[in-house]
């Protein structure tokens, strides 16, 4: 099994005609990802080697069935390719589009969730999301993962979770899903959104969580780990070395005052009982050895 | 962004919110001008981005010619925390009956806005937080639905604001609110917001956070980036829209993705090395960027070696491994090169630079050993 995406999903990339949605769409497909379809107002009946064009999503969904949606436009387009593509019928929106300003995510999740209780949006900047052997949406590199299993994935973090797959496909370790939450202030998808999933998957059995500076999501899925997870989970948390007051790339990473710190996060996951390594190597390390002994 | 004081007052103006009547001057004859504009008493102060410049001296009432000459001239130059001080705020003196605290920013945990407000001014807001929680009144505002004045009158009832501020502090409140959304700050924060004596409410401070990616649609931030503050090596970086942090180590980092950014500079100090910076080329960058970055890190004295942790997602490894030849043709690199390249286009990034590689521009199979070779090669 696996979480949010699997080999029944169908997919439409909003910004398909556009180079980012073209390069990445594509290869989603060349994955095994069933890509339906893609949406570029003006740009209807065309299509992208074989890929048909709607002009809306609405069109696009009416047409193919279509579940989820891949968005890769630019950041003043993107809140309304979000809201398009949940009134439109779309169930799970990856948006992958890094420098949405704030007050925009801000008002588009509320949306979202006031109007569309029903939709999950994963992002945006993030990464996306990839069941190894089943889907792959957005723009994380397919040949990376490892179909099969044991373990989750969930990261903040794009390049980290990259790096988290490698280093466990490395060592020969698969993956069920491994999602990108992103690493903006205000995140469709959360670390307990996912933990929750995992621990409801059966063919998890173990979760990688990779955090980073900023905010207390780390904070809040420690406490809920703490309560609810009886799966075991090992975390890597980025930026121990990061100054305070300075915005390390990420609009969320942050550290304002003593909030936010990496020390302060890692504390709180390891009094959760989870096992907390100083760089990534060392997660990869320690997932392999509770995975054999599992 | 962070905004100086004189910045946040000058966009607090524009939303209708009541600020004193003043002037920015760099030199003491200037400062002079503006206080014989505004009339005595005036307050001097120091426009530094740091907090505590009234208890370092930032901060000073003038009631005449004489003492803005003395003041200003102590002033300007002066050492704030670090930052010294090449710009004055110059405002008429308001007499204070009582000082308030207002802010708005992003309850992120709860994903809406968070209005502050407390009859506790003028003091920092986290001590008033800390030792009477009580004293600030808390409004989560869905940005769906936005703050209206009723709402707004109700609020400042409930943070016990005197009766003649009331109605002038709601229509305030809902102009800062208006600020903060359409004005795209991440933070905009008074304090004190204050009561005259006159029965008039009006911002004596302004801190002011714009969010960096809302630039698009604000032609008018354009005049708030003066860049003769600014480290040199960040003003060359954002020139080339890099995202860029000055540290003060020997290793030049770059780096594709906030996060393998960060993880690069806290492996490089845990195998005792130290960054020289924090440099993330983001994602999707070309050979130009690539080439930019080098560059930057380049005319940074203080590195010894340059680390390149690529791992290639949205970013092509093939363009950055183009890129890094490009900035070697154009620019002579001073310092030795460390690669690490692996993810999209890996192979072919690889490829490309495989005939190139000598003792001064070497690649290293995994993050861990990428850094231990950095590290060595910048000792």
């Amino acid at each position: 099994m696996s979480i949010f995406v699997d080999e029944s999903t169908t997919v439409i990339v909003q910004g398909l005609t556009g180079s980012q949605g073209r390069f990445h769409g594509l290869r989603n497909r060349a994955y095994g990802t069933r890509v339906v379809g893609g949406v570029t107002p003006g740009k209807g009946g065309t299509d992208v080697e074989g890929i048909p064009v709607f002009d809306s999503v609405r069109e696009a969904v009416e047409t193919t069935g279509a579940t989820a949606s891949f968005i890769a436009v630019p950041p003043r387009f993107a809140s309304a390719a979000i809201l398009e593509a949940a009134e439109g019928g779309i169930e799970f929106i990856v948006c992958i589009t890094e420098g949405i300003p704030a007050q925009d995510e801000a008002l588009t999740y509320n949306r979202l969730v006031e109007e569309h209780p029903g939709v999950r949006l994963l992002g945006p900047n993030c990464p996306g999301i990839i069941s190894p052997g089943k889907c792959n949406i957005g723009i994380t590199s397919g040949d990376i993962a490892l179909p099969g299993g044991p373990v989750g994935i969930v990261s903040r973090s794009g390049t980290l979770t990259y790096q988290a797959l490698y280093e466990l496909s490395q060592k020969g370790v698969g993956q069920t899903t491994c999602v990108g939450i992103g690493g903006d202030p205000v995140p469709g998808t959360n670390f307990i959104d996912c933990l929750e999933a995992f621990q409801a998957d059966p063919e998890t059995k173990a979760v990688m969580m990779i955090g980073e500076i900023g905010g207390s999501e780390e904070e809040r899925a420690a406490e809920w780990i703490a309560q609810n997870m009886d799966k075991p989970v090992v975390a890597y948390v980025a930026g121990v070395t990061a100054p305070p007051g300075r915005k390390m790339g990420h609009a969320g990473a942050i550290i304002s005052g003593s909030k936010g710190t990496a020390q302060a996060k890692m504390a709180a996951l390891a009094d959760a009982g989870v096992r907390v390594c100083q760089n990534p190597t060392e997660a990869g390390e320690a997932m392999v050895e509770i995975v054999r002994a599992l | 962004m962070d905004l100086f004081e004189y910045q946040g007052k000058q966009y607090f103006a524009r939303y209708g919110i009541p600020v004193s009547p003043g002037g920015v001057a760099d030199t003491v004859e200037e400062a002079l001008a503006v206080a014989e504009r505004v009339g005595y008493p005036v307050v001097v102060k120091a426009q530094v981005k740091v907090g505590g410049r009234g208890k370092a001296g930032g901060v000073k009432l003038a009631t005449g010619p004489d003492e803005v000459r003395a003041h200003a001239g102590a002033i300007l130059g002066l050492d704030i925390k670090g930052h010294v001080v090449k710009r004055l705020w110059v405002e008429h003196a308001s007499d204070i009956e009582k000082e308030y605290y207002a802010s708005f920013t992003l309850d992120r945990p709860n994903k809406v806005h968070l209005g502050m407000l407390s009859a506790q001014g003028g003091v920092e807001i986290e001590v008033v937080a800390a030792e009477s929680p009580e004293a600030i009144a808390m409004l989560a505002i869905d940005p769906v639905r936005g703050l209206d004045v009723a709402t707004a009158r109700r609020w400042v009832a409930e943070a016990g604001l005197d009766e003649p501020a009331r109605a002038q502090a709601a229509d305030l409140l809902v102009a800062l609110y208006r600020c903060y959304t359409e004005g795209d700050c991440d933070l905009a924060e008074i304090n004190p917001l204050i009561l005259t004596p006159g029965g008039q409410v009006h911002a004596l401070d302004a801190k002011v956070t714009l969010d960096d990616n809302a630039a698009f649609r604000h032609p008018e931030w354009d005049e708030f980036r003066g860049d003769e503050f600014e480290d040199p090596r960040e003003r060359r970086a954002r020139e080339k829209g890099l995202n860029y942090i000055g540290l003060d180590g020997s290793v030049g980092i770059i780096a594709n993705g906030a996060g393998l950014a960060m993880s690069t500079l806290d492996v490089v100090n845990q195998v005792g090395g130290s960054a020289a910076n924090f440099l993330d080329i983001g994602g999707g960058a070309n050979a130009d960027v690539m080439a930019a970055a080098l560059e930057v890190i380049n005319a940074d004295p203080k590195v010894r070696s340059i680390f390149v942790n690529i791992f290639g997602g949205i970013t092509r490894v093939d363009e950055v491994a183009k890129g890094v030849l490009e900035a070697l043709a154009r620019v002579d690199i001073a310092s030795p090169i460390v690669l690490r390249l692996d993810g999209t286009n890996a192979v072919e990034g690889r490829a490309i630079l495989a005939a190139h590689l000598n003792d001064r521009l070497v690649t290293e199979p995994t993050m861990l050993e990428a850094a231990r070779r950095a590290v060595a090669l910048a000792r």
